[in-house]
């Protein structure tokens, strides 16, 4: 055996190279670690510039103002900055889009789930995935050229910019994000169910709606709620059809600013860094971040709990 | 150098002493087991599923090492250095350059017939391509593969049948000059034709290495093993020539699962 | 005479189940037929919209189109710079978000143990894919253009959009490292090879066609990102290009471009919406159904090539 007779040098490079091994796989892990933490760095990133930048509005205008004022006029001579008016504008729109894209996307996905032949739902989730890739200005365009004027021929009296186009476009785009993730999370009721149910006579209807909807509800609501996330931070559909004026109004024919339709319209002026309006922006980006923020904690915990289930 | 013989005057190539193995949620699943190896000998491990046979074996080139919590006591000696190469200070990679495995599914890389062989080659630093081609031509004769593979050594070995792809295995484990081979139920997943194939291979590679082998098929160890251990339990129940094990056992729990009375 | 008494109550029984079953079979019928509606009516209307704009944008594809700047006059505007913008916004993208994506996805699957560090970065990875795009942008506003002192310009750009298409390329590594059979991996160690060699020559080299498909909608995904850079302040009229990348004198690399201002096609689109004359509405038709073009047939190569890897690769 060549080895029998293994001399001491050879040992002894070979713990070597060890050593100089092992340095190269630490300092890879090191810079992997690295990449990966990244996306700490980032989300404190986003809480320190967001909060940097507010605070210095907020020794302008207390917080109690910013809550409860209805009025947003940071343009004008007398200067109001409440919230509230631009949170109407975002509640509303994203009102619209649920009642479109709710029912709608619970459809798609029961559909897909219980009914569609494997060849359909093989041809039918492709095209959804490529829905959901559809830049948000395209759909803005939709919204204020196409939906709005079949709109006003029904309502002759709509503004051209108002918040029911947008939400309604708005709907459009988040069906399929509702129809992918309930899809996903009634697949994912064992199989094992649905025997039970169709094995005691049940029709495909009464299987769906009675054994499989409820066993994934909180997969469903999930959705709605990662869905309804979407919509409050969906930005250009808005900005281009809903109108950039701040109104405190939650009437949808009117035209009003969003949280995020404020913003750009802020950014396409003459931002004056380190101004209260260069300010604002970031005190509505804080509000925005924290009602996603919440949105998306309350969907991941109620999406964990069901994925637990099973 | 003290040679370790036993009484027939065989080297013992390797040796588990009092091994005990826990993994990671605390089960113990090897209790005590010392059994040695015997160089160009084929030592043959059975037992029911689930007695340690397959944990022993991983034991080898440390397996284990992979998956966080596991743990091992006691020695395995390597010789004729006289490593444990269970020891923390010894590095299992250095260990799985002297000691390689084939396993239970063939296993080869979604790389080309060439690649696989050369795989090993290429880790221990080897770059040049004219040892490259001389080393994979020699270990796929070892693996009596040549013949079959030779004209199309760049194809993927995916497409190759499952009882090429199990001696492609052995050819990349044979490429890089083990000192042991760890095969694990190597035949479990293929045909009749293919199980002789590889233990015909066997018999012709224990002329160059010490094999060790887990198999769920008796008359497999009956046939190609030189020693047999027969685990139950995590414990070795009896370890001797296979001869001796298979007409005249001394343990009672061995003749009884030998006779089909049990396992 | 019990007997005959009870033989047309079965019968009875037995038709009233029938007609019981009719009626839940008529159920199950309406809901397909509301599903397929529901269905055909979204992908119908889509479909409409998508060939109005279409045929809204078709009098302007014209080379002209192509190769002019934006002007005032509508009929002789075009997206030059905006396409020329886009591609070298999506070049810093692609440079800054594969490696680091890749990096981070091998991390999290190969060698971060369970333990709290890697709980805070998963949930970090999650929580970064769901915050609205244009909060990377008061993000890249605040941060690149500001504190970094990078300005309006093509890098801002390109590493914003990198930030928002980190969490898609590692999802995407991680699930594609996640289907590599553990004795695929047990093979490579077993032959000797160290945790870094398993991982770059066997883990990265099969989960490439899962990255790629992550990468592809990832640039999808950015090409018609709007809010993040109209929000770093990008401008909107661009009348100039950046210098160029490659030069004919050594070292042939020129880095200038990177500080460069510049617009981007989504950018050019919002532009011309936001004009009154109906002819710019044209022009936004014509770079909306180039940018709808470009994401669909990249996205569609993404679901290709994944539909193929899951019919190819059986472990």
């Amino acid at each position: 055996m060549n080895t029998s007779v293994m001399p001491q040098t050879i040992i002894s490079t070979r713990l070597a190279k060890n050593f100089r091994r092992n340095i190269m796989e630490r300092m890879i892990e090191f810079a992997l670690l690295c990449s990966a933490a990244f996306a700490v760095f980032v989300t404190c990133a986003i809480v320190y510039v967001l909060v940097s930048e507010a605070i210095p509005f907020f020794q302008h205008v207390s917080i109690y103002d910013f809550l409860t004022d209805t009025v947003w006029t940071p343009n004008y001579s007398i200067k109001h900055y409440g919230i509230m008016a631009l949170i109407s504008g975002t509640l509303t729109t994203t009102f619209i889009a649920l009642i479109v894209a709710v029912p709608l996307g619970t459809i798609t996905a029961i559909y897909l789930s219980e009914f569609a032949s494997h060849k359909v739902r093989e041809t039918a989730k492709p095209i959804l995935e490529l829905l959901v890739g559809v830049p948000t200005v395209v759909f803005g365009y939709f919204a204020l050229m196409l939906v709005t004027p079949l709109l006003q021929k029904i309502y002759p009296d709509l503004p051209l910019f108002n918040m029911l186009g947008a939400g309604i476009v708005m709907g459009i785009m988040i069906v399929p994000y509702i129809a992918s993730l309930a899809e996903d999370s009634m697949r994912a009721v064992p199989m094992a169910m649905r025997e039970g149910a169709y094995a005691m006579g049940a029709t495909r209807f009464q299987t769906a709606i009675r054994v499989i909807t409820p066993a994934a509800i909180s997969g469903i609501i999930a959705a709605y709620i990662l869905a309804i996330s979407r919509a409050v931070g969906e930005t250009m559909i808005v900005a281009i059809a809903a109108g950039q004026q701040p109104t405190f109004t939650f009437n949808p024919i009117e035209g009003a600013a969003t949280i995020t339709s404020y913003i750009v319209s802020v950014a396409l002026g003459d931002l004056e860094h380190g101004g209260i309006g260069y300010q604002s922006i970031f005190a509505a980006g804080l509000t925005l971040l924290i009602m996603t923020l919440l949105l998306n904690i309350l969907g991941h915990m109620i999406r964990k709990k069901y994925r637990e289930r099973y | 150098m003290v040679m370790h013989k036993n009484k027939h005057n065989e080297t013992i190539k390797a040796e588990a002493k009092n091994l005990n193995f826990f993994y990671a949620d605390g089960t113990q699943a090897l209790k005590g087991v010392t059994l040695p190896i015997y160089e160009n000998k084929i030592t043959a491990l059975i037992g029911p599923s689930g007695c340690g046979k397959s944990t022993f074996l991983r034991s080898f080139n440390r397996m284990h090492d992979l998956y966080p919590g596991n743990k091992y006591e006691g020695e395995i000696i390597l010789y004729p250095d006289n490593t444990n190469i269970l020891s923390k200070k010894v590095d299992p990679i250095e260990v799985r350059m002297r000691i390689s495995m084939v396993f239970q599914k063939p296993n080869p890389f979604p790389k080309s017939i060439f690649e696989n062989v050369a795989y090993g080659l290429r880790v221990r630093g080897e770059s040049n391509k004219r040892v490259l081609d001389d080393k994979v031509e020699e270990a796929l004769k070892g693996a009596s593969l040549w013949n079959e593979v030779k004209d199309r050594l760049e194809d993927l070995a995916f497409n190759l049948s499952g009882g090429q792809q199990q001696r492609l295995c052995i050819a990349r484990a044979l490429a890089t000059d083990p000192e042991i081979m760890l095969f694990d139920e190597p035949t479990s997943a293929l045909d009749p034709i293919a199980t002789m194939n590889i233990e015909e291979l066997m018999s012709e590679l224990k002329k160059k290495l010490s094999i060790l082998i887990v198999t769920h098929n008796m008359q497999q160890a009956a046939r190609i093993s030189d020693y047999t251990a027969y685990m139950y339990l995590g414990e070795l129940v009896e370890h001797d020539d296979t001869n001796k094990i298979f007409t005249n056992p001394s343990k009672k729990e061995t003749e009884d699962y030998i006779t089909g009375k049990f396992g | 005479m019990v007997k005959n008494k009870k033989q047309p109550a079965v019968i009875k029984d037995l038709e009233s189940i029938r007609a019981m079953i009719r009626r839940h079979k008529r159920n199950d019928l309406i809901f397909a037929a509301v599903g397929m509606f529901v269905i055909a009516s979204l992908t119908i209307t889509l479909l409409v919209l998508f060939l109005d704009l279409i045929l809204d944008g078709y009098p302007r594809f014209t080379l002209d189109f192509f190769t002019n700047y934006p002007s005032r006059k509508p009929e002789i505007a075009g997206i030059l710079s905006a396409w020329v913008g886009s591609s070298l916004v999506l070049l810093v993208t692609f440079f800054v978000a594969v490696p680091l994506g890749i990096a981070a996805g091998v991390y999290l699957e190969e060698y971060a143990k369970k333990n709290w560090t890697s709980d805070i970065i998963e949930i970090n990875v999650s929580n970064l894919a769901g915050v609205p795009s244009i909060i990377y942008g008061l993000l890249a506003l605040g941060l690149f253009v500001y504190a970094f002192g990078l300005g309006q310009s093509i890098l801002s750009a390109g590493l914003t959009l990198a930030l928002l298409m980190l969490p898609i390329v590692i999802v995407s590594t991680r699930e594609a490292i996640r289907a590599i059979p553990i004795h695929i991996r047990e093979a490579a160690y077993a032959v000797g090879a160290t945790k870094w060699q398993v991982v770059y020559d066997h883990v990265i080299q099969y989960s490439y066609g899962g990255i790629l498909t992550g990468v592809i909608i990832g640039m999808a995904r950015a090409i018609g990102e709007t809010a993040p850079i109209i929000t770093i302040g990008a401008l909107t009229f661009i009348a100039f290009l950046p210098p160029t990348p490659v030069t004919v004198d050594p070292p042939f690399l020129n880095f200038e471009w990177l500080s460069s201002g510049f617009t981007v096609l989504p950018i050019q689109m919002f532009n011309w919406i936001s004009r009154p004359q109906h002819a710019f509405h044209i022009n936004a038709a014509a770079t909306g159904a180039i940018i709808i073009i470009l994401t669909a047939l990249m996205n569609g190569a993404a679901i290709k090539l994944r539909y193929n890897i899951r019919k190819k690769i059986k472990w």
